[in-house]
């Protein structure tokens, strides 16, 4: 069987997207006799030439006024596979119909008038697609005859427009130069523009290539529901990413259970499998029965998913009253639902210009916003740029979804946890100056370099030489010596594998408030178990946690070690290496230059740092 | 994983939410092959336990084979079966003779309507695709209805991310639509790959069979030799004809379903 690929069309009103896909459908002779019969009538009562968009504006509305009001599909085949066209109108007034579209694609077409050149929804749609993750994006430059199949007009719009999807991280697949209106370019080469080299629509599209099924990334699993219609107890849901089997070990967030699948649930015979994968809808049964529940996540222990009650997102609201702080919202988020607020508006943004907005109190109908959420209870997430599915959520106001956004990260101050504390009656204070604010300020991401390795492996050497080279590059930057720390903050604790742990915690939340002023931090930890690592860029966070494992062999280290301070009794350390990959530093000989080797850190991490 | 598992398992997890979410569901059955495939998924989805009625609108004018047909499937499978008719509509004489959107007004969505008020639903399920005709190609998988089952197409919400509605006015309800992005050839290929028994109108006999199924006044069987369900396939495949074109009601004008659907129509 073919595979399918679903493509949006989207662009601003009246840049010709109903006229394009019904030609798309008319062309490809994809269209039954009844419809076509049925639009030439319309268009006759309607004193017009045949009208391609009646084919897709099925609405008498549509069709009176000459606009798409909602989202259709259709379907199409070429050769090489069938595709789900999607219209999506143009007109800012339906935006979250446009959005409702488009979020089913993977693939769009861009639609550009070369008349009127790039308008306020050509770009907006820019901006949407991108938050939505759609990156396999061709634009299309239609009505190319009212501008006497101009190249260099074409050549204009191609290097304007490409500027500012630039600035969006959108790099278009293609421009192609249409008109829809006389078949030009749309299934075969027009020889009004034999000056274009590319292809026509019909065969662009079927350059574009499938999305990767997401088989091979951890398993998410978010319970849909449970189910006790007879002897058997059967969680239900759809696999989002992965997959699982029978006998798998797995992990039931965010109650932290564990438990064995036992067994995957069918009812017709055909669909008996020991096996199954991303965007399946199954039910297991698991071998303990806690009390499950809609919303939890199953996911695989070593790949557990994130959890806590605050995360950044970029959203888009559709509302037809704004969002705003301090009012309590409904958010969707996989099967989970719960009561939240938005924390903090951090920047609203115009997406036709990019430019920031400067009222932070409200994000109006039509805008873009990046925001922090705050739940009322603690969910499970990913980020978006990992796991599209369960890295992205919708805000209902007022019975109607009204905002849909994606997950950039976990808050930088606040983290990837439940907060608990100790003493009642505490909860993180709302403040008036951000990390942003800082990171803007100074001009520089708050990072926390993590130097872990056996002690005497050389990583203080290191650190100090690393300290001052990044010092003198102009950055801000504070060393945070482990060492130190046992003379003051820690010095209640002794070196068992217990107070280990603890100074590994204490290291990385003292780390996390440096890099949340902005600091460069560095740190050095010998964090010689994997979990404490692991838990360090929990509490860091993933964007802002650079490890670095400083690795020299146990002869060395001995060499070198001379202070002795070694976090047990007989002096033999193991440590624990990480799964995945950690950029690791080989010290080869006990005498090696620690200036060369803070250089190749810099080097490593240039990027991540951000220096020019 | 295949096409028609993706189909599948989207239309899995539709029912799963509706369930989910609506106290008070149930699902449409015309009989029809998309209402039948419905009933499979329905038992795919719940592991052989349905957990909702059945509704059969009957406008008195179906064609026989088909009533005879319900009774000795619902029988056999033990369904859960509820059969409404409009009989106030009936006993007063309406008849396609009155004017046939008249008729399929009273008879189906007024019928529908008053079966959706007596037992309070908040939830059906029905077996529309976008693939039919223009204005359900417009609809959300979730859409709801006012108390008088009335549709307001101009200001659907937002729909993305497999995210429904779910949150509604009391006294409202909910039109589920699990095989909206199915097409007709893809229900054919998946009768056929799950063996799904099937009312014979659908297949050739003496050069004629229906396509679609409805009232027998207002609906005619297309020419055609196909008798079995790779024939009819193929001759979709190749077909210019519109599924609905042997439905009347469809044609009395430009409009017709919109208005229809609008005023409640499945």
């Amino acid at each position: 069987m073919k595979n399918t690929l679903n493509i949006v069309v989207v662009g601003h009103v009246d840049h010709g997207k109903s006229t394009l896909i019904g030609r798309l459908l008319y062309d490809t002779n994809s269209l039954p006799e009844g419809a076509i019969e049925r639009v030439k009538n319309i268009s006759k009562e309607k004193g017009k030439s045949f009208e391609y968009a009646y084919l897709l504006d099925a609405f008498e509305e549509e069709q009176k006024q000459g606009i798409t009001i909602d989202t259709t599909q259709l379907k199409f085949s070429t050769k090489k596979r069938n595709y789900i066209i999607i219209d999506a109108p143009g007109h800012k007034e339906f935006l979250k119909n446009m959005i409702s579209g488009a979020a089913s694609a993977e693939a769009a077409l861009l639609l550009v008038d070369a008349n009127e050149g790039i308008q306020e929804q050509s770009k907006r749609h820019g901006y949407i697609l991108s938050l939505l993750g759609i990156t396999k994006i061709c634009v299309i430059v239609n009505k190319m005859d009212l501008i006497d199949y101009s190249e260099e007009k074409f050549n204009q719009i191609q290097q304007d427009f490409n500027e500012f999807l630039g600035n969006l991280n959108i790099y278009p697949l293609k421009y192609i130069p249409v008109s829809a209106f006389n078949g030009e370019n749309i299934t075969r080469e027009s020889d009004k523009m034999t000056w274009y080299r590319g292809e026509p629509i019909l065969k662009a599209i079927d350059l574009i290539e499938n999305d990767k099924k997401l088989i091979d990334k951890p398993l998410r699993f978010p319970v849909q529901d449970v189910y006790k219609f007879d002897e058997r107890r059967i969680i239900v849901g759809k696999i989002e990413s992965g997959s699982i089997k029978a006998g798998d070990e797995i992990l039931i967030s965010p109650t932290d259970k564990t438990t064995r699948v036992k067994t995957l649930e069918h009812w017709a015979e055909r669909d008996k499998t020991d096996i199954a994968r991303v965007d399946m809808s199954v039910g297991i049964t698991v071998e303990d029965e806690f009390f499950n529940k809609r919303g939890e996540f199953i996911s695989h222990k070593e790949n557990s998913p994130l959890k806590g009650n605050f995360f950044n997102a970029n959203l888009f609201w559709m509302g037809k009253n704004d969002l705003v702080k301090d009012k309590k919202y409904k958010i969707k988020l996989a099967t989970q639902q719960t009561e939240c607020e938005v924390f903090s508006i951090n920047r609203v943004i115009d997406a036709s210009t990019l430019k920031s907005a400067g009222d932070t109190n409200t994000v109006k109908r039509n805008d873009v916003a990046e925001i922090t959420i705050k739940t009322k209870l603690p969910v499970c997430f990913d980020e978006f740029k990992n796991f599209k599915n369960t890295g992205r959520f919708v805000i209902i106001d007022d019975l109607n979804v009204c905002g849909g956004g994606i997950i950039t990260g976990i808050d930088d101050s606040l983290k990837n946890r439940e907060l608990t504390s100790k003493s009642i009656n505490i909860s993180p204070r709302k403040r008036l100056v951000s990390r942003i604010d800082r990171e803007e300020r100074y001009r520089q991401k708050g990072k926390v370099i993590w130097l872990t390795g056996l002690p005497g492996c050389g990583k203080n050497e290191i650190a100090v030489k690393l300290e001052k080279k990044l010092f003198d590059l102009g950055k801000n930057v504070y060393y945070l010596d482990s060492a130190n720390i046992r003379f003051g903050l820690s010095s209640d604790l002794t070196f068992t594998e217990d107070d280990a742990h603890e100074q590994t915690r204490r290291i990385a939340e003292a780390a996390n408030l440096f890099a949340d002023s902005s600091m460069v931090t560095v740190v050095t930890s010998v964090s010689r178990f994997r979990s404490d690592r692991e838990y360090a860029q929990q509490i860091i966070g993933k964007n802002s946690y650079v490890e670095i494992f400083v690795d020299a062999s146990r002869e060395i280290c001995k060499k070198r070690n001379k202070k002795g301070l070694y976090e047990d009794s007989d002096n033999i350390l193991n440590y624990e290496y990480s799964e995945e990959p950690v950029i690791t530093l080989y010290i080869e000989d006990a005498d090696f230059n620690a200036d060369k080797k803070a250089e190749s850190i810099i080097k490593l991490i240039e990027g991540q740092l951000e220096l020019q | 994983m295949d096409y028609l598992d993706q189909l599948e398992a989207q239309s899995i997890y539709i029912f799963r939410e509706a369930y989910r979410h609506f106290g008070k569901l149930g699902m449409l059955w015309s009989i029809g092959k998309d209402s039948t495939v419905l009933m499979w998924l329905a038992q795919k989805a719940f592991f052989g336990h349905c957990p909702f009625p059945m509704i059969h609108v009957d406008t008195n004018y179906k064609i026989p084979k088909m009533i005879e047909y319900r009774d000795k499937t619902a029988k056999e499978y033990g369904l859960n079966l509820i059969v409404h008719k409009n009989q106030e509509a009936l006993d007063e004489g309406m008849c396609p003779g009155k004017g046939r959107l008249e008729c399929c007004k009273a008879l189906k969505t007024e019928a529908l309507t008053q079966v959706t008020k007596k037992y309070e639903f908040e939830g059906l399920i029905l077996g529309i695709r976008r693939d039919e005709e223009g204005s359900r190609s417009k609809e959300r998988v979730f859409s709801e209805r006012n108390a008088d089952s009335e549709w307001d197409y101009t200001d659907q919400p937002p729909e993305l991310w497999n995210q429904f509605k779910t949150d509604f006015k009391k006294g409202n309800h909910i039109r589920v639509h699990p095989i909206l992005h199915w097409t007709e050839i893809d229900v054919w290929q998946y009768i056929k790959r799950e063996n799904i028994p099937l009312i014979d109108l659908y297949f050739s006999k003496s050069g004629k069979r229906y396509r679609s199924l409805g009232c027998a006044p207002c609906t005619t069987p297309i020419e055609s030799n196909a008798t079995t369900i790779d024939e009819i396939v193929e001759e979709l495949k190749n077909t210019k004809q519109a599924e609905r074109a042997g439905r009347a009601q469809d044609r009395e004008n430009a409009h017709a379903m919109q208005q229809l659907r609008k005023a409640g129509y499945m």
